[in-house]
């Protein structure tokens, strides 16, 4: 973790991978490059076993092979799916493969099809992604599982995530830092003071890494909102409040990351709700000034972003109910 | 559009207003004659009126017209008044809002439909269940959860036309009473009497006729009502129902007010709350394209904003609760604790109110009884009985508490310094070095602070490196515990303490080598899951022996560390486990009591830990209210961290006497 300059809001961007958006498959690589490209400092990956979705650890594998620079993140994987000596072996492989490049987040999902279909006991899902983590921490290096060389927690940052106080407690006792779920910036705020708070009764020296998401509907919001919806069906009324919080225009975009920011965001993650490069393209518009493109920026040296004004007004159709 | 609202109450009335201007058409269903109205003034806020005014010009006059309007908070209790000012309130009597909106909406062309017996909003484009804490709909539709919150209490009004917010306390035999009273209109005022359920039960109230609960309390406040009654309204002692409900909207169906939401009525913000939902819900009927988009955006809006009101008059209604704790208190610090009671108002912010009442509070807060005297911030107040300087804690290791001490911190904590060898937490875990600690008090004193040193003996979380991983066991050593617990997944299973005997005089051996320093403050660690932690909890303490009594070895070895040093005595103390099974708040509130009695001089407030997945709910002084029990109910001076990061929080903390001592968190970057 960098230090942050006295003074300077910084947050590095990360692009979320279309690895469980219809037809991500095909498009993912071309993803992974254009992140590769710039404006982006990590490519992050969702996990989600009953869904057409690609796992992630073979997507950030893919994407691997086609990058150099990105850094390569689970936002988050739902660890107790799998044993803990097999998730090790998943995260340690992208870690080779990718030069170094790996970055773990786990948390414990919110779908009990998921742990279902894994054949694993969702009830106890909190204590199975403690002891993965201890696993992870320790009992690992002397497991024969993986290379005598990288640790979780140095050289692969651990962040958990989850909103219970136990969770924090879990994330201050075994990671780097927090992967928050998603929402406006005065959660984000909310959750990094918890963070915080969790952090320092667990006699941590420093800060965690603060790690947010948020999802993006720039070119097609109505297809990115409905994507949502049927994401987060199994949420109920959640869904709807999920797929009204996707951002859908540039200034929304820049809004949310000046928010971040001022809420201490490190890396802030915009996943996609549809395949199609053209948000790229608009995301790359939103997170660069209007003047010539940044060139990209290293994964360690963190720059300022430039946030110009350029509001993209929505065109509304009015929904016949709401006539007076 | 056609919007079928149920509930005529001032959320349900509003929105007809609202929602006529904008040219919906409006029917409003309500149980009850347009006449009937239960309950007597209600609190609105200025910042409330002001989003009134914006709203509907023409019912802001008329609600403003009918307003009592005040600045001051009356605190009587001992037989004294404390007179707190720069407070904005604003009430009106409830029959008078309801027939303003009434009218209003009538005149805007809304169906008012009185005698209305309906169990949901009918059909309709837009259904709005504005039908109160016991909402009907909401029970049939929603999954809500409803829990009493508080104490007993009950509404009445008087005749009595009070000029202050008045919180008035008497003790009884039975227990403390308190009356929340304000004054709604230039006739009448509401006079709210709330008591802890016990105490209502000891009076007899729960067996009362509504006349004798009435003689009672007219006898109890007889004083303070002046000669007045008390009238009542079909008023019945109630709980308090506290309503949280995870979604408002299904469909075309939405909540609205208390259908949806309640706060405890000592922050007098339920109408407040309710209207601002009126306004919230038509501007994003206004704004959106799509009904669905209209109901998840005003859901979106309201929500964070209900929420921080709960979580305050959560504490609020913690705080009455507990009033008789705090009937020990002078006058001053039994009001600034109420005033700053839900973390809404700060010291800082009382001073801008009220610069007199601060200024006086600061004074008694540093012992200066002069007329007219000036002390400083209550933090920086020096604290005589542990002869520190101010009220400010830092733990720090050895390399670090010079800088801490020049700081400004009066008390800088150093260590761990393990007691054993086979207590160390890690390799790097200290043993006491008489020469190295001398040398640092010296720097420290130097500096202006006092030294504290956490003994400590890592139990079952020893041999580990950090941050808490088990060590190798090529690299690990053989650890002990109260019982063979392992310290979660993974680690090192302790075998059961035998060497009792030799540990008690391991602990007294160091206390007595640190006594030939210039360390002032000696902290046992009794927390976190270490030895002595471990022994204080069922969870941990598993044993059949005379050690399974769990306050058996931690209190042996505080006598044993109490006989040989002379200075003060600090317990860093596990006051609830916060796990399943694990101490509750009375088990360490029970524990401080013993440690009281055995001489100790401070307790530092910590909890959970004991087992790694404990049930903390973190945020800005999460473990204050347990500091505050502990001092009030053990009686002993305390210590508390929990994340307070602002000078601002330690000041209230300090001067509301709900802590000693404080331990400021390192800021944010």
């Amino acid at each position: 973790m960098n230090p942050r300059p006295e003074g300077v809001t910084l947050v590095r961007i990360g692009l979320g991978l279309p690895n469980t958006v219809p037809g991500g498959a095909a498009a993912l690589l071309d993803w992974a490059r254009r992140a590769d490209d710039g404006p982006f400092d990590t490519v992050a990956v969702l996990d989600r076993l009953r869904y057409d979705s690609v796992d992630p650890f073979a997507a950030l594998s893919a994407a691997a092979a086609v990058t150099t620079r990105v850094g390569l993140a689970t936002m988050i994987a739902i660890g107790p799916l799998r044993a803990p000596a097999m998730l090790a072996k998943q995260a340690l492989s992208v870690h080779a493969l990718s030069g170094g490049r790996c970055t773990l987040g786990l948390g414990i999902g919110a779908r009990h099809d998921d742990y279902a279909a894994a054949e694993v006991d969702p009830r106890t899902r909190g204590a199975a992604l403690s002891r993965q983590l201890a696993y992870l921490r320790g009992e690992l290096a002397a497991s024969g599982v993986g290379p005598a060389g990288p640790a979780f927690g140095r050289d692969i940052p651990l962040l958990v995530g989850g909103g219970s106080g136990t969770a924090f407690a879990r994330m201050a006792r075994h990671a780097d830092g927090y992967a928050h779920g998603g929402g406006p910036a005065r959660a984000f705020a909310s959750a990094a003071a918890k963070a915080r708070a969790a952090w320092q009764d667990h006699g941590r020296q420093g800060e965690p890494q603060l790690w947010g998401q948020a999802y993006v509907a720039l070119e097609s919001p109505e297809e990115g909102r409905a994507y949502l919806r049927d994401y987060y069906a199994f949420t109920g009324p959640f869904a709807d409040k999920i797929a009204a919080g996707a951002l859908t225009t540039v200034r929304a975009v820049r809004d949310l990351v000046r928010g971040y920011a001022d809420a201490g965001c490190d890396n802030l993650i915009l996943f996609p709700t549809t395949a199609s490069l053209s948000d790229v393209d608009r995301l790359t518009e939103a997170l660069t000034s209007s003047a010539p493109l940044a060139p990209p920026r290293s994964t360690h040296a963190p720059g300022a972003l430039p946030i110009p004004a350029q509001p993209i007004p929505a065109q509304p159709v009015r929904d016949p109910r709401l006539a007076p | 559009m056609r919007v079928a609202i149920a509930g005529a109450g001032p959320s349900g009335l509003y929105l007809a207003i609202l929602l006529r201007k904008a040219g919906h058409e409006v029917t409003v269903y309500e149980r009850n004659a347009p006449d009937a109205t239960f309950g007597w003034g209600v609190v609105l806020s200025e910042e409330t009126l002001g989003e009134l005014r914006d709203a509907d010009r023409l019912s802001h006059e008329r609600i403003t017209d009918a307003l009592a309007r005040w600045s001051t908070v009356d605190i009587r209790h001992g037989g004294e008044t404390i007179r707190a000012g720069g407070h904005s309130f604003t009430a009106i009597a409830r029959r008078n809002l309801l027939a303003i909106l009434q009218q209003r909406a009538a005149e805007l062309g809304a169906e008012l439909r009185f005698g209305a017996e309906v169990d949901e909003p009918p059909e309709a484009d837009l259904r709005v269940a504005a039908d109160g804490s016991n909402s009907r709909t909401r029970a049939r539709y929603f999954s809500a959860k409803v829990v009493p919150q508080g104490g007993k209490y009950v509404w009445f009004g008087t005749d009595l036309v009070l000029d202050a917010f008045t919180f008035a306390f008497r003790e009884t035999e039975f227990g403390l009473f308190q009356a929340h009273a304000y004054p709604f209109d230039e006739h009448m005022s509401t006079w709210i009497v709330e008591c802890a359920e016990p105490v209502w039960r000891r009076a007899g109230l729960d067996r009362m006729s509504e006349e004798e609960s009435i003689a009672f309390c007219e006898e109890l406040f007889a004083d303070d009502l002046a000669g007045h009654g008390l009238r009542s309204n079909r008023s019945l002692w109630l709980d308090f129902p506290l309503v949280r409900c995870p979604s408002w909207h299904q469909g075309n169906l939405v909540l609205l007010g208390d259908a949806a939401h309640t706060a405890h009525f000592s922050i007098g913000s339920g109408t407040k709350l309710a209207m601002e939902d009126a306004i919230a819900l038509a501007d994003a009927l206004a704004r959106h394209t799509d009904l669905d988009a209209a109901l998840t955006a005003y859901e979106l809006e309201r929500q964070p904003v209900v929420e921080r009101f709960q979580l305050m008059a959560g504490d609020s209604a913690a705080y009455f609760e507990r009033t008789a704790n705090y009937t020990g208190f002078s006058p001053l610090q039994f009001s600034f604790n109420l005033l700053t009671r839900s973390g809404r108002v700060t010291h800082a912010g009382l001073a801008q109110r009220d610069p007199g009442l601060v200024r006086r509070v600061d004074a008694w807060f540093a012992n200066n009884a002069a007329p007219g005297a000036v002390g400083p911030p209550p933090l920086f107040a020096p604290l005589a009985a542990l002869d520190l300087p101010n009220r400010l804690v830092a733990e720090a290791s050895v390399d670090t508490a010079v800088d801490r001490a020049r700081a400004g911190t009066g008390l800088v904590v150093a260590g761990p310094v393990a007691a054993t060898r086979q207590g160390r937490s890690t390799v790097e875990t200290p043993l006491f070095d008489e020469a190295e600690w001398a040398a640092l008090a010296d720097k420290v004193h130097d500096a202006g602070a006092r030294l504290g040193l956490r003994l400590t003996h890592a139990g079952a979380r020893a041999a580990t490196e950090q941050p808490d991983v088990p060590l190798p066991a090529d690299r690990a050593w053989p650890i002990v515990a109260a019982s063979p617990v392992r310290y979660g997944p993974f680690a090192q299973l302790p075998t059961e303490l035998t060497g009792i005997e030799g540990t008690v005089q391991a602990f007294r051996d160091t206390a007595a080598a640190i006594a030939q320093t210039g360390v002032d403050v000696l902290e046992l660690d009794m927390a976190d899951g270490n030895l002595l932690a471990g022994f204080l909890s069922p969870l941990t303490n598993r044993r059949t022996d005379e050690w399974g009594d769990r306050h058996a070895f931690p209190l042996a070895v505080f006598d044993a560390v109490r006989a040989v040093w002379p200075r003060k005595l600090s317990v860093r103390l596990t006051v609830a486990d916060w796990s399943p099974g694990g101490t509750t708040v009375a088990d360490g509130i029970a524990f401080a009591r013993a440690l009281r009695e055995h001489g100790v001089d401070l307790v530092h407030v910590r909890a959970g830990h004991t087992r790694p997945d404990f049930q903390p709910e973190y945020r800005r002084g999460y473990l204050t209210t347990l500091s505050d029990r502990v001092r009030a109910e053990a009686g002993v001076p305390t210590q508390v961290g929990g994340y307070l990061t602002t000078l601002d929080e330690i000041n209230t903390v300090v001067a509301a006497g709900r802590a000693d001592l404080c331990v400021l968190a390192e800021a944010a970057p």
